[in-house]
């Protein structure tokens, strides 16, 4: 297993930060949040065809640029620092699925569009219990023919109301649990799709419900066989929010910590008492550690280790309690102006939030990280 | 040497064990004829038993020993430490009476830092040094002194001067453990282990000879002491593990091991035993509980973090990069794990936790844990301590103003001990 980023990889990160921070200031971000559509698709198409980051983890058969998940780690960890609006990580995971699920096909129709920055896609997998696993999966999918028809709900579907294109987890009527599960496809505009944009805590995190009323779609891959991957693009997901999560992390702790070494307070600036470097300290271990097991399940992720499932839970459940941790002492170590909505604290606060609940919360990973223990 | 490389190097040192070496000496006999070589400790300079190759080609000559059984020079305990600090800041006379005999395991030799008064605070010493004709006379008291009753030479950090600043004032002396003003007392600890020792020192005598620097160098070659020995003494010291041969110079060896590596042998309970954690779980039936799985995985979470961090710090280090923060939380983050590790142990060991000896689990080991762990917080840098470095040092965090280090010492306020 490597423990570094190779050059290329440092310079890539050097370069997407830089280009981050001069698209993407909290000024932008809360403009951007502030719409509907919690986006600008002109923007988007502009800064994401400069960069190619949605060609990222594509295969270069495929139109992308053919590298690995560690890659794609990287831009997320980086969006998560900037907290750039747009409809990436729901694309990313989305891209995903299909190459998961997907025939060689399918893939080589559905895939030069999303890397090219073309159309944006979304991953619909929840409905309105917030489930993330076969077992929430309700929705029915029958066939009529060559076509097939969805009827139910999805909700928290990430950027759900934007998408273009929309992957959709279905299930054979009567099947239970893994049994029964398929890949869709659905067009953004497909009539009998109703979207509803949600009102989110985390405005820079859009999420949509979806009602699908006999809505026609393509299924990706073999009927019946969707559980392997979509377990598999749940654990992609995982590691994936776990980067985003402890680049908003380290963002946070450094934004703090510089903010206390500016705050005079008794006479003297407010990072000169032990109280807030030992705070200071803790954060630093925290954000580390959250990094260093992100880091490594990104890693795994591209070296098919069969420990996957249980790295994936395991940096997902330490990015969840850093990131969490770090926001709230963020706040706290800019006193009353970090409960002020014009300080930005708060921005990332709300994300760590957010994430801390999407694709399951610290308790549900633990306890699937066990599951999963091989030792 | 630039024209050594690790072939010859290999070469060379295969040649001298293939026709030097012979299981049948006896151990001092052996080493006594080792470090003639050079090959004992090859870093040393060549004056002094050693080749002066760089510190890198000593894991090529562990290899080559270790290929044909041969036993090293004595690395485990202070004297390793001892003997850096000898090299780097010692008289020729100190090298002469002492560098052979450390290097052979002839001598044993014990660290006289720490005190009751000055934990964290070490250059706060109050252990006296005062000049009566031509010698020194030492009055005060160490602690934590591990292997001073049967340690001939001591380390000893000392005040010799009370009219200047506190880190100005102190002298660094090699002391004579056998003698009348210096006893020894175990210091039981909080586990029931007996560790380390209380030393008092009652007008202990301190030939002018054996000063190893001038009254006010003192901290610095503390200092190079205690970087020794964060270093590992450039590897050379280590943790000791006996060979499984069988042999008069493998029993010596293993006698000689035992006996040093003995005060610790708890550690690895004081670290809290992860690697227990699991089949303890599963033993107990409380690998099925969910609120001990959460625990449990907490933990495991911590602990594999904390290893990919230690990971990523050595490869930066590899890779000649500037140290990141990473390389910075080692000693903090293992408190955080061993204390996790003892809740855990608590949970899954349930009422048997109440128990000790061979009436509680594993004959002990789980009690032991238990009553371990406070340790890792403590020794080697407090946690507050690591906090303080890592704050300062990595986070360029302002540091406290100081009270003790701009007066004469004997101003600045300081705990009441018995004899100061």
């Amino acid at each position: 297993m490597r423990f570094s980023f190779t050059p290329e990889q440092e310079e890539f990160r050097t370069s997407l930060r830089r280009a981050l921070e001069a698209r993407s200031p909290t000024k932008e971000v809360r403009r951007l949040m502030a719409t509907d559509q919690g986006f600008e698709r002109d923007g988007w198409q502009k800064l994401n065809q400069e960069l190619g980051l949605t060609a990222i983890h594509i295969p270069e058969a495929y139109g992308g640029a053919g590298f690995g998940q560690a890659d794609l780690a990287i831009v997320l960890e980086e969006m998560g620092r900037g907290l750039l609006c747009a409809p990436f990580l729901s694309t990313a995971l989305a891209a995903n699925a299909i190459l998961n699920a997907a025939t060689e096909e399918q893939k080589q129709a559905l895939l030069p569009a999303i890397a090219a920055g073309e159309k944006t896609a979304t991953l619909a997998f929840s409905e309105d219990d917030g489930g993330n696993d076969a077992e929430g999966v309700a929705m029915t999918a029958t066939q009529s023919g060559a076509a097939w028809r969805l009827e139910g709900s999805k909700s928290f579907v990430l950027d759900g109301h934007t998408a273009d294109l929309i992957v959709v987890v279905a299930r054979r009527p009567g099947s239970q649990g893994e049994d029964g599960l398929s890949f869709f496809i659905v067009d953004g505009n497909s009539p009998g799709l109703e979207r509803k944009r949600l009102k989110t805590m985390d405005e820079t995190r859009k999420l949509a419900r979806l009602t699908f009323n006999s809505v026609e779609a393509k299924i990706l891959g073999e009927a019946g066989a969707g559980a392997a991957p979509f377990a598999k693009t749940m654990q992609q997901a995982a590691v994936l929010l776990a980067n985003e999560m402890v680049g908003g992390a380290e963002r946070l702790r450094e934004d703090a910590l510089a903010y206390t070494k500016m705050r005079m307070q008794f006479g003297r600036s407010i990072a000169s008492f032990q109280t807030t470097k030992n705070k200071a300290a803790d954060m630093l271990v925290d954000v580390e550690l959250a990094k260093s097991a992100a880091y490594y399940a990104a890693a795994a992720l591209d070296e098919g280790d069969d420990e996957l499932p249980a790295l994936a839970s395991l940096a997902k459940a330490c990015a969840a309690e850093a990131y969490l941790q770090t926001a709230i002492h963020a706040v706290q170590m800019h006193g009353g102006i970090g409960f002020t909505w014009d300080n930005d604290t708060h921005l990332w606060f709300k994300r760590a939030k957010s994430s801390e609940i999407l694709f399951g919360d610290a308790n549900q990973h633990r306890e699937l990280m066990m599951q999963h223990w091989k030792h | 040497m630039s024209e050594e490389t690790e072939n010859s190097v290999r070469a060379e040192v295969r040649a001298w064990l293939e026709a030097n070496w012979k299981p049948d000496y006896g151990l001092v006999e052996w080493r006594t004829k080792l470090i003639e070589s050079g090959w004992g400790a090859p870093h040393y300079p060549k004056e002094w038993y050693g080749r002066g190759l760089p510190v890198h080609f000593n894991p090529i000559v562990d290899e080559e020993f270790a290929r044909i059984g041969a036993v090293g020079v004595a690395k485990a305990g202070i004297r390793t430490l001892a003997a850096a600090t000898i090299l780097d800041h010692g008289t020729d006379l100190h090298k002469e009476k002492f560098l052979r005999r450390i290097l052979t395991g002839e001598d044993t030799w014990c660290q006289l830092f720490s005190e009751p008064g000055s934990g964290s605070d070490m250059a706060g010493a109050v252990t006296r040094a005062d000049r009566r004709g031509n010698q020194w006379v030492i009055n005060g008291q160490k602690v934590w002194t591990t292997s001073a009753h049967k340690a001939h030479w001591g380390l000893l950090l000392a005040r010799a001067n009370w009219d200047v600043a506190k880190h100005k004032g102190l002298a660094y002396f090699i002391l004579d453990m056998k003698q009348p003003g210096v006893q020894v007392h175990p210091l039981k600890q909080m586990n029931g282990h007996a560790s380390f020792n209380q030393v008092f020192f009652t007008d202990a005598i301190v030939e002018p000879e054996m000063m190893v620097c001038d009254v006010g160098d003192g901290w610095t070659v503390a200092t190079t002491t205690l970087m020794h020995e964060r270093r590992g003494a450039d590897g050379l010291r280590s943790w000791a593990q006996a060979s499984s041969r069988k042999g008069r110079i493998y029993e010596e060896e293993k006698a000689e091991i035992a006996s040093t590596m003995e005060p610790y042998k708890w550690y690895p309970q004081r670290a809290g035993r992860v690697d227990l954690v699991m089949e303890r779980a599963k033993a107990t039936g409380k690998f099925k509980d969910p609120v001990i799985r959460q625990e449990i995985a907490k933990l495991l979470i911590m602990s594999k973090a904390a290893e990919w961090t230690a990971r990523r710090a050595r490869a930066a280090q590899e890779q000649g990069k500037p140290q990141g923060p990473e390389g910075s939380l080692g000693k903090l983050v293992s408190s955080n794990v061993a204390r996790q590790a003892a809740r855990v142990h608590t949970y899954i060991t349930g009422a048997d936790a109440l128990l000790t000896g061979e009436d509680s689990p594993m004959g002990g080991v789980i009690a032991e844990i238990l009553v371990s762990v406070p340790a890792t917080s403590i020794a080697g840098g407090t946690d507050e301590i690591q906090r303080n470095i890592i704050s300062e040092r990595v986070l360029k965090m302002p540091k406290e103003h100081s009270v003790d280090t701009n007066k004469p010492f004997k101003d600045v306020p300081r705990n009441i001990t018995a004899k100061s």
